[in-house]
C-alpha cells in the first residue's frame, strides 16, 4: 500500500488514537504514562519527518496529498485533507513542539494520565486545521483543541486559573460565533463547505444580492466575522487581553503549545482563508489591519517592558513579534491582485516571512516559556525583582537563557532576524510608515529582553538562591537542544525551510 | 408471519405496568428485575427496529393495521419512518437508563416503576402511531403517570406546585390541539384518522392556515415552545430522577414530533404560513433559554431552562422547511433526549449523595464520581454545540436551514452558544472543581456500577455521533425525505 494517500490522516489521528488507547493504562504508573505519551507524540513527528522530504517544491499544484473520505453527507461536507507549503511548516512545528512539551510536563504530579491524555487530543485538533480542505471540518478542529486547553490551564494552571480558563475560552468562542455563521453563510451559498470548490466560485462572487443585501455588503461582514475571530486568536490588538492571562496561568507545557501553536492558528487562518476567500475585502481593510498590527507591536513591546512577572514579560512579547506576522499579512492583502511586479515580489517576500516568523515565534517563544517554567520550578517565583546574580550560580542555565532571548530580540545569526528582516524588507515599499513605526517596536523589544535578562542573571546575587538551587537538568536541556539546534540551522541557512514556504506563496499570490 | 415488534415494543411495557400493579409490594428484587427485563427487551427492540430499517427504500415500515372502530375511521395503526424509528431508539436507551439509574428506589417501588412503564409505553405508542386519533391517546396517556410520579416522588417542597403546573399546561395544551384535531377529521370528508390519508388529503389554503396553529401549538406545548414552556423548569424541577430524563429526554420531543407529524405534515401550508411566528418564538426559547440558565442557582434548573434553549432548535429547524433543517431538528430531537437525560440522571446521582442541588454548596464532586463530571463534561460540550459531538452535528444543518429561509434567526440564536458555553462550564467548576464544603462531605460515595455503565454509555454515544455522523443522518434523511415530498417540493 502506497503512504501517500493516508499520510495526513495518520499524522493527524494518531495522537488522538495514542491518547486514547492510554486510557487503558493504570493511572499509578507514572512513569509508563509519560513515555508512552512521548512515544505516542514522535510518531507523528517521524512522520512529518518523510512528508517533509517526499514533498514536491517544484509543485504548481495548491494542495498535495490530498485524501478525501466521507463525513457529513447530509449537508455536503467531507473529510478533505491536504496540504502546501505552509501548512506543511506549521505541521512541522507542532510535531515538534508537542513532544518537546510532553517531555517537559514529566515533572507533573496530579492526574498525569488525564494531562497527557489532553495533550495528545490537543495535537490532533492543532494539526487539524492545518490540515482541512473543508470550511466545516477547518471549524470543527479550530474550536476542539479548546476543550483539552481549557482543562490543561483549568486543572494543572496558576492561582488565578479558573479566571483565565473561562477569560480563554469566552473570548476564543466568542470571537469563532462569527466565524462559525460566516462559513454557514458561505456553505449556504456555495452549495458545499469543499475549500477547494469554494475558492475556485467564492471570490468570483460579486454582483447581485444575498439575503436581502448587497453581495458587497454581505462579503464586507463576512470578512470581518472571520477578521475578528483569527485576530482574537493570533491576538491583534486589541483583541489580545486574554493572551497574558492564560498565558501567565498556563502550566508550562501549556504555555509552550499556546505560544507556540496556538497562535499561529490565527495567522493561519488569515493565510489560508480571509486572503483568497476575500481578495477585494482584504485589499479595501488592508490598512486598518496594518494599522492594527502596528498597534500591537508597538503596545506589545511597551507592556512587556513594563511587567514584573518574568512569564508575562514573555506573554506580551508574543503579541509583539505576532504584530508582525499580521503586519505583513496586512502588506500582501492590501497588494493582492495588483499588476505591479516590484509590489507583488514584496509581498512574496513579506508572506515567506510572515510563515517563517510564525515557525520562529513557535521556536523561540516555546523556548522562553519553557526556560521561565524551568525557574519556576526551581525558585517558585516568576516575580523579577526576586531573582538577580543568577549567572554565577547557574551558569549553564543562564547561558541557554541568553541565547534564547537573543533568539527573541532577533540577533542576526539566528532565526529571528532572519524572518523579521523578510517581513520589514517586504512591508516597507507597502507601508512605508507602519514598517518604520514598528521597526521602533523592534528597538523596545530589544529593552525588556535586556531588562529581563539584566534582572535575572546579572547584577548582585540574590543571597536566598544561594546553594538552593539546582542548575538545569539534562531532561530539561533535552528538550532545549532541539530547538536551539532548529534556531540556529534557520539562522545560518534558512533555506531550507524557506523553499518549502515558497512554495505555497508561489503558488498562489 | 411477521413478528409485530413495534406492538411488543408499545404493549409490553403496559403489561408489565399492569403485572406490576398485582404483584405484593414487598417483593422489591422481583419488581425490579421485571422492570429491568422489560426496558431491556424495548431497547433491544428499538435497536432492531433501527438497524433493520431500510434507509434506502424510506417511508413507514413495519406496519401493522387492525379496525379498532370501524365506524369512527379509527385503527390501530403503527410504524415507523426514518424519524419516529430514530426516536423510538432514543426512547429505548432512556427508558433502560432511566431503570438503571433510579434502581434502589424502595419508597412505594411498585407504583414507581410500573408507572414507569406505563409512561414508557405511552411515548413509544406516540413515535408509531400512523392514526391521528391513536397519536392522540398514547399522547394523553402519559399525563397521569407523570402527573402521579411527580406528586409522589418527586422533590418535597415544589412537587405538588410543579406536578399541578405541568399538567394544567398540557392538559391546556392537548385540549386544543384536539380541537385541531376534529377539524382536521371533520373538514378531509375522509371519516378516518389515518394519518397516512390524511396527508394527502389536500386540505384548503384558507383551512390549513386558520388550524394549523391548534394543533401545532398545542402539541407544541409539551415541545416547550415560548411563551408555553414554564411549565418544563417547574415540572423537571420537581420530578423524581428517571421521571425528569424522561420529561425532557423524551416527552419533550413527543411534543415536537407530534407537532410535526399532526401539524407540519398534514398542513404544510399552515406550517408555511406561520413559520414567520415559529421561527421568532424559537429564537426567543433559544436565547432567552440560556440567559436564563445562566443565572440559576439550582443545579436541576440550569438544566431545565437549558432545555427550554435547545428545544428552540428544533422548532427553528422545523419551521425553516427545508431538508437541512429538518434533518437537524431530527438530529437534535435525539441528541438533546441524550444529552438532558444524562444532565438529569447526573444531577440526580448528585443530589443523591449531597442532598442539596443548590451550586454554592456543592464542589470539588471529581474527586468522589469522577465519571460523573467525565459525563457532565460530555454532556456539556454536546450543549455547547462543541465540534466533535452530537450537538454541533445537530445544530450545523439547523443553522443551514436557517441561513436559507430566516438569516436573522441563526444570527441571533448564535448568541446562545456563547452564553451555554459560560453556564456550563460555571457549572462544572462550581460542581465538580474547587473544594468540597464539609457540610456534604459525610454522603459522598462514588456512584455504583450501574450509575456508571448509564453515564459512560450515553457520553459514548454523543461522541460517536459527534465523530461519525452518519450512523443517525441517513436514517434521519430517510424520513425527510418524505417530508419533503409533502411540502410538495424536492
Amino acid at each position: 500500500m502506497r503512504i501517500e494517500p493516508t499520510i495526513l490522516l495518520m499524522i493527524t489521528f494518531l495522537p488522538a488514537l495514542g491518547g486514547l488507547l492510554m486510557l487503558t493504562l493504570p493511572a499509578k504508573k507514572t512513569n509508563l504514562l509519560r513515555w508512552s505519551a512521548l512515544a505516542v507524540s514522535l510518531i507523528p513527528l517521524a512522520l512529518t519527518a518523510w512528508l517533509w522530504f517526499a514533498f514536491d517544491r517544484n509543485s504548481t499544484e495548491i494542495f498535495q496529498f490530498q485524501t478525501q473520505l466521507a463525513w457529513f453527507d447530509a449537508i455536503h461536507s467531507s473529510l478533505h485533507f491536504g496540504i502546501d507549503g505552509i501548512s506543511l511548516t506549521m505541521i512541522l512545528l507542532t510535531t515538534l513542539l508537542t513532544p518537546l512539551a510532553i517531555l517537559t510536563a514529566f515533572n507533573i504530579k496530579d492526574h498525569i494520565k488525564t494531562f497527557m491524555i489532553l495533550f495528545l487530543l490537543l495535537e490532533t485538533g492543532m494539526l487539524g486545521v492545518f490540515v482541512s480542505l473543508d470550511l466545516l471540518l477547518f471549524f470543527v478542529f479550530w474550536e476542539i483543541g479548546l476543550v483539552p486547553m481549557y482543562f490543561l490551564i483549568n486543572q494543572w494552571g496558576g492561582e488565578k486559573r479558573n479566571y483565565a480558563s473561562l477569560k480563554f475560552i469566552l473570548f476564543t468562542m466568542g470571537g469563532s460565533l462569527g466565524l462559525l455563521l460566516a462559513i454557514q453563510m458561505i456553505g449556504v451559498v456555495s452549495g458545499t463547505f469543499d475549500l477547494v470548490a469554494i475558492l475556485r466560485s467564492w471570490p468570483g462572487l460579486t454582483t447581485g444580492m444575498l439575503f436581502g443585501l448587497q453581495i458587497a455588503t454581505v462579503k464586507a461582514i463576512a470578512f470581518w466575522a472571520f477578521v475578528i475571530a483569527f485576530a482574537v486568536k493570533v491576538p491583534v490588538w486589541p483583541f489580545h487581553t486574554w493572551l497574558p492571562d492564560a498565558h501567565t496561568e498556563a502550566p508550562t507545557a501549556g504555555s509552550m503549545i499556546l505560544a507556540g501553536v496556538l497562535l499561529k492558528l490565527g495567522a493561519y487562518g488569515f493565510l489560508r482563508l480571509v486572503l483568497p476567500l476575500f481578495p477585494a475585502e482584504s485589499h479595501t481593510y488592508a490598512v486598518w489591519l496594518g494599522a492594527l498590527a502596528v498597534a500591537a507591536i508597538v503596545f506589545g513591546a511597551f507592556s512587556a517592558a513594563g511587567q514584573k512577572d518574568f512569564k508575562r514579560l514573555v506573554a506580551y512579547s508574543s503579541i509583539n513579534h505576532m504584530g508582525f506576522v499580521v503586519l505583513a499579512i496586512a502588506a500582501a492583502a492590501y497588494v493582492g491582485g495588483s499588476s505591479d511586479e516590484a509590489l507583488r515580489q514584496s509581498a512574496t517576500i513579506a508572506v515567506n516571512g510572515a510563515v517563517l516568523q510564525m515557525f520562529n515565534h513557535g521556536l523561540s517563544a516555546a523556548g522562553m516559556f519553557f526556560l521561565v517554567g524551568v525557574l519556576y520550578d526551581k525558585t517558585h517565583t516568576r516575580l523579577l525583582e526576586n531573582f538577580g546574580g543568577l549567572f554565577a550560580i547557574l551558569p549553564v542555565y543562564g547561558s541557554i537563557l541568553l541565547f534564547m532571548s537573543m533568539a527573541s530580540l532577533g540577533l542576526p545569526g539566528l532565526n529571528g532576524f532572519v524572518s523579521e528582516f523578510m517581513i520589514v524588507r517586504g512591508t516597507w515599499p507597502i507601508f512605508t510608515a507602519f514598517t518604520v513605526i514598528s521597526m521602533i517596536g523592534l528597538l523596545f523589544s530589544g529593552v525588556y529582553v535586556l531588562k529581563a535578562l539584566k534582572l535575572v542573571l546579572h547584577g548582585p546575587l540574590n543571597e536566598q538562591w544561594a546553594g538552593k538551587v539546582n542548575e538545569i537538568s539534562t531532561r530539561e536541556i533535552i528538550v532545549v537542544t532541539p530547538l536551539i539546534l532548529l534556531i540556529l540551522s534557520i539562522g545560518i541557512w534558512p533555506a531550507w525551510i524557506v523553499e518549502v514556504i515558497n512554495q505555497a506563496v508561489m503558488a498562489w499570490l | 408471519m411477521q413478528i409485530p415488534w413495534i406492538s411488543i415494543l408499545i404493549l409490553l411495557p403496559l403489561a408489565t405496568g399492569m403485572v406490576l400493579l398485582a404483584l405484593p409490594a414487598g417483593k422489591l428484587k422481583l419488581i425490579r428485575w421485571l422492570s429491568l427485563a422489560t426496558a431491556l427487551v424495548t431497547f433491544v427492540i428499538s435497536v432492531l427496529l433501527f438497524v433493520t430499517y431500510d434507509k434506502v427504500a424510506a417511508g413507514y415500515q413495519f406496519i401493522e393495521k387492525m379496525d379498532w372502530l370501524p365506524v369512527m375511521g379509527i385503527s390501530y395503526h403503527v410504524g415507523v419512518d426514518g424519524i419516529s424509528v430514530a426516536l423510538e431508539l432514543m426512547a429505548g436507551i432512556i427508558v433502560l437508563s432511566g431503570v438503571l439509574v433510579t434502581w434502589q428506589t424502595s419508597d412505594r417501588a411498585r407504583e414507581y416503576f410500573s408507572f414507569l412503564m406505563f409512561l414508557a409505553s405511552s411515548v413509544f405508542g406516540v413515535f408509531a402511531s400512523l392514526d391521528l386519533f391513536q397519536l392522540f391517546f398514547f399522547f394523553e396517556l402519559a399525563v397521569f403517570p407523570k402527573y402521579l410520579m411527580i406528586v409522589m416522588w418527586g422533590s418535597p417542597k415544589t412537587r405538588e406546585y410543579g406536578g399541578m403546573k405541568l399538567t394544567l399546561y398540557l392538559f391546556l395544551g392537548s385540549v386544543v390541539a384536539l380541537v385541531g384535531v376534529l377539524a382536521v377529521y371533520f373538514q378531509s370528508g375522509l371519516h378516518t384518522f389515518n394519518l397516512l390519508e390524511l396527508e394527502q388529503a389536500g386540505f384548503g389554503l384558507e383551512f390549513q392556515r386558520l388550524w394549523f396553529p391548534f394543533i401545532f401549538i398545542g402539541f407544541g406545548i409539551l415541545g416547550g415552545l415560548f411563551p408555553f414552556h414554564s411549565w418544563a423548569p417547574d415540572g423537571h424541577v420537581a420530578a423524581p430522577t428517571a421521571v425528569s430524563m424522561l420529561l425532557a429526554g423524551v416527552e419533550m420531543k413527543v411534543g415536537a414530533f407530534a407537532a410535526l407529524r399532526a401539524g407540519l405534515m398534514l398542513l404544510p401550508d399552515g406550517m408555511r404560513f406561520w413559520a414567520p411566528l415559529v421561527i421568532i418564538l424559537a429564537t426567543i426559547n433559544v436565547v432567552y433559554g440560556a440567559f436564563i440558565a445562566m443565572i440559576q442557582t439550582d443545579f436541576k434548573y440550569v438544566i431545565g431552562f437549558s432545555s427550554v434553549s435547545h428545544m428552540g432548535l428544533v422548532f427553528i429547524g422545523f419551521a425553516t422547511l427545508t431538508p437541512e433543517g429538518l434533518t437537524g431538528a431530527g438530529l437534535q430531537m435525539f441528541s438533546h433526549g441524550i444529552m438532558t437525560a444524562l444532565f438529569f440522571a447526573i444531577v440526580g446521582m448528585v443530589y443523591d449523595r449531597a442532598h442539596t442541588r443548590s451550586l454554592s454548596e456543592l464542589g470539588g464532586l471529581y474527586k468522589y464520581m469522577p465519571i460523573a463530571m467525565f459525563g457532565f463534561v460530555v454532556g456539556g460540550l454536546v450543549s455547547m454545540g462543541m465540534p466533535g459531538f452530537s450537538g454541533f452535528v445537530a445544530e450545523i444543518p439547523i443553522y443551514i436551514g436557517a441561513w436559507k429561509t430566516f438569516p436573522a434567526s441563526a444570527i441571533i440564536a448564535a448568541i446562545s452558544i456563547v452564553v451555554t458555553a459560560a453556564y456550563i462550564l460555571l457549572v462544572v467548576r462550581k460542581v465538580f472543581f474547587g473544594e468540597t464544603p464539609e457540610a456534604i462531605k459525610p454522603g459522598l460515595t462514588d456512584m455504583t456500577l450501574r450509575d456508571k455503565i448509564v453515564v459512560i454509555g450515553l457520553s459514548l454515544l454523543m461522541i460517536a455521533i459527534g465523530i461519525v455522523p452518519s450512523i443517525l443522518t441517513p436514517t434521519i434523511q430517510a424520513g425527510v425525505s418524505h417530508i419533503i415530498t409533502l411540502l410538495g417540493g424536492a
